[in-house]
Formats: C-alpha cells, sequence, structure tokens
C-alpha cells in the first residue's frame, strides 16, 4: 500500500498549512514573552499571514482538486482566500491599542485569529461537505470563544454564550440537511451530489435536505429571520473582534452558500431560488428598519451588516456568472468598508469613553476633523452613495438582478438602501452639525492609522475606478 | 423482530430526550440524557454499525456524561423556579407542524441505494471499524485533520475562559 502524500497535495495547500503552523507557533512564541507585551505576536502573524498570501498568489490561476475530491484550489476560492488575508491584517492592525485597554491583549488572541482564518480557507475550498462542516465548525468555535474574551463584562459573556447556543444549533440543523442529503444520494461530494439530482425528478426527501442547509447557512450569514443572535452578538464582543466576525465569517459562508447552491443543487434551482429571495427581501428590510432606532452606533453597525447580508443574497439568487461576480466584489468592498468603520469606532476609544454611543459622535468634525472625515467616507460608502466603491458594489447586484428578470428585487433593495441610508447619514448629521459636548481623547496606534488609511483609499479608488477588483473578481468566478 | 425492536428504541428516543430538557433537577436531566445514548446505540447496531455503538457508549455516556454528573454533584446546582418559557405551547406547536411536515415529506422520499465502495457486503467482509477507519485515513484525511484543530481550539477555549491569572478580571469601570 502506497502510503505517501502525493506532492501536488502538499502544494495545494500549502497556504493553509502555513497558516496553521503560524497559529500553532503563536501559542509557543506566547510563552516567551512577558505578560502585557504581546506586540510581537502580532507582527509574527502578519508574517504567517504575508506567507500564506505569497504561496496563494503563486497559485492562484491553478485549479488542483485534492485529497479524494474533498479540496479544491481554484481561482474562486483564492480569490476569497486573497480577500480574508486582507480582513486578517487590517483586524490584527486595528486591534492592538482595544485589546491593551480591555486588558485582553493576549498571545491567544492571534491564534484564534489565525485558526479562524484557516477555518475559513477550508470552507471556501471544500468541495466534499464534510470538509465544508468541519472548516465551519472550526471558524465557530473560535468565534465563540473570542466574543467572550472580555470575561469581566457581562455582555461579553452572554455574547458569547449566546452565539454558542444559537451556532451549535444551527450546525445541528445543518448537519441533519446534509445527513439527509447523503441518505438520498449516497455521497457527500458536491459535483457528485449534483450530478445525481440533476437527473432524477423531484425528491421531496431532498427537498427538505436542501431546506434544511438553507436555514442552517442562512444562520451563520446572519440572514432574517435568522439574525436574532447578530445584535445581541455583535454589540457584546470586543469591538476588533465585532469588525472581525461581521465581515470575514460572513465572507466564508456566503462563499460556501454560494459553491453547496450552485455545485450540489444547481439542478433544484427554482426550490432554493424561491425561500432565498423571501430571505433576501426580509434580510434587507429588517437591516434597513431596524438599524433606524438604535441609539448605539455599535448595534447600528449590526443591523447594517444584517441589511448588507441581503444585498448579497441578490447575487445569490440571480446565481448566474454575473450574479457570483456581483456577490464577490460586494463582499469584497463591504469587508473593507466595514472594517474602516469599526476602524474608526475603535479609535474613539479611550481610557474614559467607550465610543459606542451615537451620542459620542456629537460635533467630531470640530474636535477631531480627520476621523469625522473617516467616517463620513465609510458611511456614504455603506449607505451606497458615489463616487464611493460601496455604490458600485450595489450597483453590480442590482444590475445582475435586472439582468436575470428579478426586477422587483432591484427595485426593493433600491428603495430599502434609500431607507438605510438615512441612519448612515444621521450619524455624519451628528458629527457635522451638533455642537461637541465633551472633549474626546483619540486612541491611535501606526497600525490604526495604516488601516484606516488603506481602507479609505481602497474605498475611494475604487469607487472611481472599479475595474482592477472587477477584472479580478470576473477572472475568478466559480467554473462549474 | 428488527422492527419491533427499531419501535422500542425509538419510542424510548423520543421519550429520554424530552424528559432531558423538561425535568427539573439537573442531575434527573443527565440521566435521561444518558438513557438516550444508550438507545441511540441500540440503533447503531440494529444498523450494523458496531463500531458506532460502542463509541457512542464508550466516550458519550462512558466519559462525557459521567463528567457531567461529576461536575453536577460537585457544584450543587440550584433548580430554577420555573425551567419552562412561559411561550413553550407555541414552541410546541410550531415544533409539532414542522415535525408534521418533516415526516410527511420524508416518507415520501426517494431513497438512494448505497453507493461507492463501502457496499454492506464489503462492509461484512471486513468488519465495519476497518471499513471506517479506511475511509477516515484517505478520502476523508483532509476533514480528520482538521477535526484535530478544532479540538485543539476547543482546548484553548476553554483555557482561556476559565483560567484565572490570564485575564485581569478586574479592571477599574468604563463609562457606560
Amino acid at each position: 500500500m502506497n502510503m505517501s502524500i502525493p506532492m501536488e497535495s502538499v502544494i495545494a495547500l500549502l497556504p493553509e498549512m502555513i497558516v496553521a503552523t503560524f497559529g500553532c507557533l503563536v501559542l509557543l512564541f506566547d510563552l516567551v514573552l512577558p505578560r502585557g507585551r504581546k506586540s510581537p505576536l502580532a507582527w509574527f502573524s502578519l508574517a504567517g499571514v504575508a506567507l500564506a498570501a505569497y504561496a496563494t498568489w503563486r497559485l492562484s490561476s491553478q485549479t488542483i482538486s485534492v485529497f479524494a475530491d474533498t479540496f479544491q484550489v481554484d481561482p474562486y476560492s483564492n480569490f476569497f482566500k486573497l480577500v480574508f488575508y486582507v480582513i486578517v491584517v487590517l483586524t490584527v492592525l486595528m486591534s492592538r491599542a482595544y485589546m491593551q485597554q480591555d486588558r485582553i491583549h493576549i498571545g491567544e488572541f492571534y491564534h484564534f485569529v489565525l485558526l479562524v482564518l484557516l477555518g475559513m480557507m477550508v470552507m471556501v475550498s471544500a468541495t466534499d461537505l464534510m470538509t465544508v462542516y468541519m472548516g465551519l465548525e472550526l471558524v465557530s468555535i473560535c468565534l465563540y470563544v473570542m466574543a467572550a474574551l472580555k470575561r469581566y463584562d457581562s455582555r461579553s459573556t452572554e455574547a458569547g454564550l449566546k452565539y454558542f447556543i444559537l451556532g451549535s444549533f444551527s450546525s445541528a440543523v445543518l448537519l441533519y440537511g446534509m445527513s439527509l442529503v447523503y441518505g438520498v444520494t449516497g455521497t457527500t461530494n458536491l459535483a457528485a451530489i449534483g450530478a445525481f439530482l440533476s437527473q432524477g425528478e423531484t425528491n421531496s426527501a431532498a427537498t427538505v435536505g436542501l431546506i434544511l442547509m438553507v436555514v442552517g447557512l442562512a444562520f451563520k450569514v446572519a440572514a432574517a429571520p435568522f439574525h436574532m443572535w447578530a445584535p445581541d452578538v455583535y454589540e457584546g464582543s470586543p469591538t476588533p473582534i465585532t469588525a472581525f466576525m461581521s465581515v470575514g465569517p460572513k465572507a466564508a459562508a456566503f462563499a460556501v452558500t454560494l459553491r453547496v447552491l450552485l455545485e450540489a443543487f444547481g439542478g433544484m434551482k427554482s426550490d432554493w431560488e424561491a425561500i432565498l429571495i423571501v430571505l433576501a427581501v426580509l434580510t434587507m428590510a429588517v437591516g434597513a428598519v431596524l438599524a433606524l432606532v438604535q441609539t448605539s452606533i455599535k448595534r447600528m453597525l449590526a443591523y447594517s451588516s444584517v441589511g448588507h447580508a441581503g444585498y448579497a443574497l441578490i447575487g445569490v439568487v440571480v446565481g448566474d456568472s454575473l450574479g457570483t461576480f456581483a456577490v464577490m466584489y460586494y463582499l469584497a468592498v463591504y469587508a473593507v468598508m466595514n472594517l474602516g468603520a469599526f476602524g474608526v469606532l475603535i479609535m474613539l476609544r479611550s481610557a474614559g469613553l467607550k465610543g459606542e454611543e451615537l451620542d459620542d459622535y456629537k460635533g467630531l468634525s470640530r474636535t477631531h476633523p480627520w476621523a469625522a472625515l473617516f467616517m463620513l467616507i465609510f458611511m456614504f460608502s455603506l449607505a451606497g452613495i458615489p463616487p464611493t466603491a460601496g455604490f458600485i458594489a450595489k450597483l453590480y447586484i442590482f444590475m445582475s438582478a435586472v439582468n436575470a428578470g428579478h426586477i422587483y428585487l432591484a427595485v426593493a433593495g433600491a428603495l430599502l438602501a434609500a431607507v438605510s441610508a438615512f441612519y448612515y447619514i444621521r450619524v455624519i448629521v451628528m458629527m457635522y452639525m451638533k455642537e461637541p459636548e465633551a472633549q474626546q481623547e483619540l486612541t491611535l496606534t501606526t497600525g490604526l492609522k495604516v488601516a484606516l488609511v488603506f481602507s479609505m483609499l481602497f474605498v475611494l479608488i475604487l469607487g472611481v475606478y472599479p475595474e482592477p477588483l472587477a477584472n479580478y473578481a470576473q477572472l475568478s468566478i466559480l467554473q462549474f | 423482530m428488527m422492527e419491533a425492536m427499531f419501535i422500542y428504541l425509538a419510542t424510548v428516543c423520543v421519550v429520554c430526550a424530552v424528559l432531558t430538557v423538561t425535568l427539573r433537577q439537573p442531575v434527573y436531566n443527565v440521566l435521561s440524557l444518558l438513557t438516550l445514548f444508550f438507545h441511540v446505540a441500540g440503533l447503531y447496531v440494529l444498523l450494523n454499525a458496531e463500531f458506532l455503538a460502542v463509541v457512542q457508549i464508550i466516550v458519550y455516556a462512558g466519559a462525557i456524561l459521567v463528567l457531567y454528573l461529576f461536575v453536577l454533584m460537585l457544584l450543587n446546582v440550584r433548580t430554577q423556579s420555573r425551567h419552562l418559557h412561559r411561550q413553550w405551547p407555541f414552541a410546541v406547536l410550531i415544533l409539532g407542524a414542522v415535525g408534521a411536515m418533516l415526516v410527511g415529506a420524508l416518507h415520501s422520499g426517494v431513497w438512494g441505494s448505497a453507493s461507492g465502495e463501502s457496499t454492506a457486503a464489503a462492509i461484512h467482509e471486513i468488519g465495519d471499524t476497518q471499513a471506517i477507519g479506511l475511509r477516515l485515513y484517505t478520502d476523508y484525511l483532509l476533514p480528520f485533520e482538521v477535526a484535530s484543530l478544532v479540538l485543539l481550539v476547543a482546548m484553548i477555549g476553554a483555557i482561556v475562559l476559565t483560567k484565572k491569572s490570564l485575564i485581569d478580571d478586574h479592571i477599574d469601570q468604563i463609562k457606560e
């Protein structure tokens, strides 16, 4: 019996192996650093991500399927992996000051960040339900702990516990759906499931499996009516972790949803299309309407992130190459602009102030014009106002919907985007048209500055010149 | 005979599962969960999956639940006066409706016949322990390795959330 692992598998898995190695080395490195001086770990983690990014970049145009077709490196997965690297780098750069202020700057934080990254990479490369599930669990378990990291704070522990219970529940629903699909098709391989389902006539057992899987995945992307956990978890978690989990795992869950629905359930599109249309409209409506009444900006951004999942779902409903492209572009842009907005929140956080209430932003343009300007740009982009990248991203989503004949979806999306623009603009009104109440101190680190300037340039440059990212996304859409 | 066995096992499973979440005393909850796990193991035996049945008893019933019992006895958990949510009739109603729909849909569904290399005959020949091992360490090697990392983060996570000196719990109160 030949027991060696072929070289091809090692090469295809190289980025994942680098991230896993650095994730575990962080724990060892942590031991030699004195308490309270964990900053070298941030640079160490960034070095790991840079190495992995180089490996992914070298693989970027290839399609390699390894480990008995449970794992596939292809342009689609590599696009998402590069987005994840950017997310992780920005998160690590932004988080140090906050973690130190709240005395949770421990080495394990970087371990969890890197292992979430690994889980997301496994998810987007998975071509087998087993691999999908393991990647998803790796991400989820790390996030449960990260949400509860401020364990002296009752809201943080509540967030962790709530996330754990509802996350386990949704995983169970997803797993039940997978087991039914396996029972019908006799395989867990996505392509084999797709081949089996496209030849047979309608089978109610397969439909039930599909519905349960969609519900499980909808929980993970926080789509309404399965969004109930999101506001509490996002509000209670430490801000850099909220920023991280509102973009990274969400993008990974979308990538998996697209691949599973298109590759395994392409033959049952009429079934999942109907479910997702309802989910998309409901999600956009919940995100737009409930965010209006929030007084905490962190909670408002949580609802806004629910709403953004709704726009991305439109692209999933469309499901053709234009729809896939629109989702990929939307998720990449959303990730950077949302991280930017959270970066401003982190910057406002100082010893005496949380910087999480809307009132904290009164008169920010007087006291800190630069911080206000950054927030203005990110709010414009989240609202989808030109000339920002958020506008182009929404435009692509609506174009794909119109192109596929879902004009009502585009109309509903545009109307709800107008509603949601109100609460983004309210933040700007607070900053520019109200008198400052108290002198605020900014917390600024070099890492935070770099992350904010990068996000701002990304949002502005892609707002007027979207071709580079658009072309790259177009080259990376799912081939099947 | 097989059918009677299945009906017995399945009925006890459902009853125990309901008792697990409705009984008042935490120790009773754990004990009904234990009974549930034993009967699930019985279902595995009926399906010719002896290995899974043994693992179910050794790992879940033997290790995990006994640990639960110890913790419960040592901590002396206080029982809550109201342990059911006041909206539980609605929950039962919705659950019943969804359950009926599920059963109906699954009953009328077409189930696949065995496919792949590990057919019933092949498993009968080499035994299901070897069959599972073969699949796990060849085709499903990657998910298996990822599972080891899942266990690692679960372990580290438990340490991070419970170890006393790791995070300074006495923080100056910041503005709410």
